[in-house]
């Protein structure tokens, strides 16, 4: 009894107490994402933005949290029930189960597996499918194109952003997330020797979240709202939180691969008395309000630049840096192990 | 114990759902049922300690292979009932290759049961896991004992690629398209011109 007790129930019970540590600030963080971006957008177009419900709108969210729970899930004639509601769904929990392996501060991480970066790669790939299967099951032309628009842009940007993290890596030597870190710790950020694909990076992911200047799935000029035309309420929601969710672990990868995850800029006193967690969650702040920044100024892009930019100026680049990285680790000698 | 139930669990739902891929009616839920299989394929790996081969997995199957599958089986406009019909035409090749696949699968279950040290016997071992990570073992094997094959592997899918490119690539006609080069090359000079119109005259 005692065996089975520290053997299956203990360890079960820590790690269901950790994904809630993980979970609640994040669920937190998206809500008020939705908030900041209004006031960011708003300011930036010079007006208030949400400033009625509670001090300074800060309430907004679960006002409007509140009015999507309560109103009707409407399943459209025609559709296919199962994947309908599986779509949004799936899109939601891939945007969360990500964070399984992000270090947040040295030895903060839920499972320190040995191929982190594999791994996030592997569940951002499958966060086209929420998209397809809703466009697919919502039986709706505009639902359909937008979730066809969505399939080939995100699987294009994928490429690029592949090449990009095996550049990191070989610096790195290792695909554990955490060891991408402590490399970064001896040397400098890999934002310095890396900067052309830092840009490169955080374009490609704002293509691969659906974000301005990329929407075009959700593209409201020509195809209404593309793939979420036919959700209300819940799953709608869902939908919303999980691109938010999205852009949160894209910050989050960024601010690993890049920009030295949990370490203070300088190692040095006043820096380091602040809690690595703070860091993070900083950096990740600067990068989350550069994706607001860029939906309130720029226009969207048409989608055969998209397609362009993704395959013709993204790839080779890319894959012209990978080359050029093992070149110069080669020739100075600099291999990791 | 706990690794048996996850093992049962995860080679339950793969055949459950390739039994479906084959059963569904509807062509996309059989797609969607081949997602589920390679998935759960992807769980047994991580069982086996097979971390790296999981994720690639997820990643080249689940993530852009099975897109494209989607992708297509989504953009065709077949009648599925006319395909049906020519099911009892098509069941005795399908059986035979059925059967030989199986036929296949026992003698290699076999070998295992019968030379149980036939592994041992390999040129290249599987390195010690607890020594060196899965993704370390495996670049070492495929970058230095079968370079070539590799290289030749990648050279086969390259042929593929610009053999399908040349078959369906075709220019047609009156198309107009963007260069992106000419545009940016365009001065004010020469895309500008400001002139002083006279009143009733025009230029």
């Amino acid at each position: 009894m005692a065996e089975l007790w520290t053997g299956y129930v203990w360890p079960v019970v820590i790690i269901i107490a950790e994904i809630i540590a993980i979970v609640l600030p994040l669920l937190i963080g998206v809500a008020y994402l939705t908030y900041a971006e209004r006031k960011v957008i708003g300011a930036i177009q010079l007006r208030k933005g949400p400033n009625t419900v509670g001090p300074f709108g800060l309430l907004q969210p679960m006002a409007d949290g509140a009015k999507l729970f309560f109103k009707e899930i409407i399943i459209p004639q025609g559709a296919s029930k199962g994947v309908f509601l599986l779509a949004p769904m799936m899109t939601f929990t891939l945007a969360l189960i990500a964070w399984a392996v992000i270090p947040v501060n040295a030895g903060w991480v839920l499972s320190n597996i040995n191929v982190g970066v594999l791994y996030l790669f592997a569940i951002s790939s499958l966060g086209v499918y929420g998209i397809i299967m809703a466009g697919w099951a919502s039986n709706s032309k505009y639902a359909f194109l937008g979730g066809l628009r969505s399939a080939a842009q995100m699987v294009s940007y994928e490429v690029s952003i592949g090449f990009v993290m095996i550049s990191i890596l070989l610096c790195v030597g290792s695909l554990n997330l955490s060891d991408v870190v402590h490399a970064q710790e001896k040397g400098v950020w890999f934002i310095i020797p890396h900067f052309p694909m830092f840009i490169v990076f955080y374009i490609s992911g704002l293509a691969e979240t659906n974000r301005s200047p990329f929407d075009l799935p959700e593209g409201e000029s020509e195809l209404v709202a593309g793939y979420m035309v036919e959700y209300s309420g819940m799953p709608f929601a869902l939908f919303f939180l999980g691109e938010y969710a999205n852009m949160f672990l894209m910050s989050g990868t960024i601010t690993t691969l890049f920009l030295g995850g949990w370490l203070p800029p300088i190692a040095v006193a006043p820096f380091t008395w602040v809690p690595g967690i703070i860091w993070f969650a900083l950096k990740v702040c600067v990068l989350l309000f550069g994706f607001l920044w860029i939906r309130a100024t720029m226009p969207r892009y048409r989608y055969d630049q998209l397609m362009r930019l993704g395959w013709k100026v993204f790839l080779p680049l890319s894959l012209v840096w990978l080359v050029l990285t093992a070149g110069v680790l080669e020739v100075f000698g600099l291999v990791p192990n | 114990m706990i690794q048996a139930l996850i093992f049962y669990m995860f080679a339950g739902i793969t055949v459950a759902s390739a039994v479906m891929v084959i059963s569904a009616r509807n062509p996309v839920h059989a797609v969607l049922f081949l997602i589920l299989a390679f998935f759960n394929a992807a769980g047994l790996f991580l069982l086996l300690g097979a971390e790296f081969l999981a994720m690639v997995l997820v990643v080249v199957y689940v993530g852009a292979v099975a897109v494209l599958f989607l992708f297509v089986v989504m953009l065709l406009d077949i009648n599925f009932l006319k395909l049906r019909e020519g099911f009892l035409t098509y069941l005795p090749t399908g059986a035979l290759i059925g059967a030989i696949l199986l036929v296949e699968l026992v003698l290699m279950g076999g070998s295992w049961k019968f030379a149980a040290d036939a592994p041992l016997s390999v040129s290249t071992r599987t390195p010690d896991m607890a020594m060196i990570t899965n993704t370390d073992a495996l670049g070492r094997l495929i970058y230095t004992d079968y370079i070539y094959l590799f290289q030749a592997s990648g050279l086969i899918l390259l042929v593929a690629m610009i053999g399908t490119i040349l078959l369906t690539l075709r220019t047609r006609p009156g198309v107009r398209k963007q260069n992106i080069a000419r545009q940016n090359a365009r001065t004010r000079e020469t895309s500008v011109e400001i002139r002083k119109v006279p009143s009733g005259g025009g230029i």
